[in-house]
């Protein structure tokens, strides 16, 4: 009896231990980042590489915020994942809602509409939409760089999903009979019932503003209006100093990994909650 | 006193009201999704069979000849053979990957351990792409990487790993699946959990390995999560584009041209040769792969379910 417990214990230990053996293998190319960051230029040409530095430096940092406006660019990234942010919840709460819980000739269609949109990869139509923009004149400006992000068909449908699955009628009529607005149901009442899949559904559209990268580099060519990832791109690409590429790199990162730090729950449920969808 | 529901309702929201409100609050939403979605997706599919450039719209009406053309086009061949070996061979790995290490997890690990190790994993698809692809081209360099001096500690000689063609291919499928896996895994243990512990416990009473448990428990009862996380995958590498851009700059330094894929030669057919109604074509045979993947998720999902 205890031989046959201690065997799998035994094994147990030793998967665990190979586990751990591949996270710090998955998290190795994040962490020599940040070390090569850290290092002054003759070490970085050493071979073969040290782990750590062995003279600690910051200049990387010091002549990387010199060469590029990387704290622009992070608060450029900041503003366009907030407006894009914004208008998602606000467009898919209100239309979720609408196709959830009232019946309208139309209904069907506009929601089949929206359905067979979300399959759609932004690659298909970018060539369209930026001719639609540079029509209206926006190359070149914020606008012309949110207008793409302001609505995600995705959202709207999980919207709906999550106002039919959360929002019961009698509620609503309970609200109704006390005398509440429709309006004020739509943008008070039910958002509140809903507060878990709003949650989920910012946290997808912040993560996707943040990292959107063909649009801002077919629409911008204006150093001053780049996020984050297409002027760390174009910072890099003319560099091949590591420590320099290195340092805008960690600047770059730094906010998500902060991120997650305050709000690892709410992320990875975000996650699996707007990934389930299949 | 109880009133019935319907009658309530039925007398201070008149159906012309309620039509009058869901038009309202519904009309600039939908406009603002017609005007950014469907319009732009409808001329895709027109334009791709016109000649259309940049000051010259709907130039010449073609039929299907661009179409036709990109078959005999050898970038546009070199761009689908590339991206069809990167979607199948990263889909493959982060997929069995992630089955591999959710069993693992699931099966040994749990409570606070179990948590720490999930981070370990999901750490690479919190940060976003062009970071951590800088920090990868440190990594695969010729000269002073720390992959090459790794493989020459084990008696492997120096690859070219970003100069190369084939091996800059390979160099981006690493980081891929490096970046995908953590996403996957997360999406299979949620699915691993969902499965009632009572099945494996009653397949180990009639005496099942743990292989027949995982083979003929595990596995198909998480078949539909698996195709989701296979079919998304699958996707989202067709579509793949910010990770080539930033690794595989050929000799003259030209983002993304070592390794040419779908997107890219999109982008370079739309944008530096100003050919948008090719480009269009081309983006219509991208999202047809797509949609057949789409087909054969919701197939065998509603397979699965009756």
């Amino acid at each position: 009896m205890r031989r046959e417990r201690l065997v799998p214990n035994v094994v147990r230990w030793i998967v665990i231990a190979l586990l751990i053996i591949g996270g710090l293998a998955m998290i190795f190319p994040l962490v020599w980042l940040v070390s090569t960051s850290l290092r002054p230029a003759p070490e970085l040409l050493l071979v073969p590489p040290r782990l750590l530095p062995e003279h600690w430096t910051l200049d990387n940092y010091a002549k990387a915020f010199a060469s590029a406006p990387l704290l622009l660019y992070l608060w450029n990234s900041f503003v366009f994942a907030l407006v894009s942010t914004v208008f998602i919840l606000l467009t898919s709460t209100v239309a979720g809602y609408i196709f959830a819980k009232f019946r309208f000739p139309g209904n069907n269609v506009l929601f089949m509409l929206v359905l067979a949109t979300a399959i759609v990869p932004f690659e298909i139509y970018m060539v369209p939409l930026f001719l639609q923009v540079n029509a209206l004149k926006l190359v070149n400006t914020q606008i012309g760089l949110f207008l793409p992000f302001l609505v995600l068909s995705y959202g709207i449908f999980f919207m709906r999903q999550n106002t039919m699955t959360s929002v019961p009628d009698e509620l609503l009529d309970a609200a109704r009979i006390d005398g509440m607005s429709e309006t004020g149901i739509m943008l008070r009442f039910v958002p509140r019932l809903l507060a878990p899949a709003i949650a989920a559904l910012a946290i997808l559209a912040f993560i996707q503003a943040w990292t959107a990268f063909i649009w801002p580099l077919l629409i911008l060519n204006k150093p001053a209006l780049f996020p984050m990832e297409l002027g760390l791109s174009q910072f890099a690409n003319t560099r091949v100093d590591f420590g320099l590429t290195s340092a805008g790199a960690v600047v770059a990162m730094l906010p998500t990994l902060i991120a997650f730090l305050f709000l690892r729950r709410r992320i990875v449920e975000g996650i699996t909650l707007t990934g389930l969808r299949g | 006193m109880i009133f019935p529901l319907q009658a309530v309702r039925a007398v201070p929201h008149r159906t012309w009201l309620r039509y009058r409100f869901v038009f309202i609050v519904l009309a600039p939403i939908m406009a603002l999704f017609f005007y950014l979605r469907i319009l732009p997706t409808a001329t895709a599919i027109v334009m791709s069979f016109f000649r259309w450039e940049l000051i010259k719209p709907a130039e010449q009406f073609l039929g299907f000849d661009n179409y036709l053309n990109l078959l005999k086009d050898e970038n546009f061949r070199l761009a689908f053979f590339n991206t069809t070996i990167f979607a199948v061979a990263t889909t493959i790995l982060s997929v069995f990957l992630a089955l591999l290490l959710a069993t693992l997890l699931a099966r040994f690990v749990g409570g606070r351990i179990g948590a720490g190790i999930e981070i370990l994993y999901f750490a690479p698809v919190l940060v976003s792409m062009v970071p951590v692809t800088l920090g990868w081209r440190e990594i695969f360099n010729y000269q002073h990487g720390v992959l090459n001096a790794m493989l020459g500690g084990v008696g492997i000689g120096p690859q070219p790993w970003l100069s190369d063609q084939t091996m800059a291919l390979v160099a981006v499928v690493i980081l891929s699946v490096w970046k995908q896996l953590g996403y996957n895994l997360i999406i299979l243990l949620v699915g691993m959990r969902a499965i009632p512990r009572i099945y494996q416990e009653a397949a180990a009473v009639d005496g099942a390995s743990a292989w027949q448990q995982f083979r003929h428990i595990t596995l198909p009862l998480l078949a539909p999560v698996t195709l989701f996380v296979i079919v998304i995958t699958t996707i989202s590498s067709y579509n793949v584009f910010t990770q080539v851009y930033v690794l595989a700059s050929d000799v003259q330094g030209a983002p993304g041209k070592l390794v040419r894929v779908i997107v890219y030669d999109i982008f370079e057919n739309g944008f530096r040769f100003f050919k948008m109604g090719y480009a269009a074509a081309e983006a219509v045979y991208l999202f047809l792969i797509v949609l057949v993947l789409t087909v054969i998720q919701f197939r065998f999902l509603r397979g699965a379910r009756t």
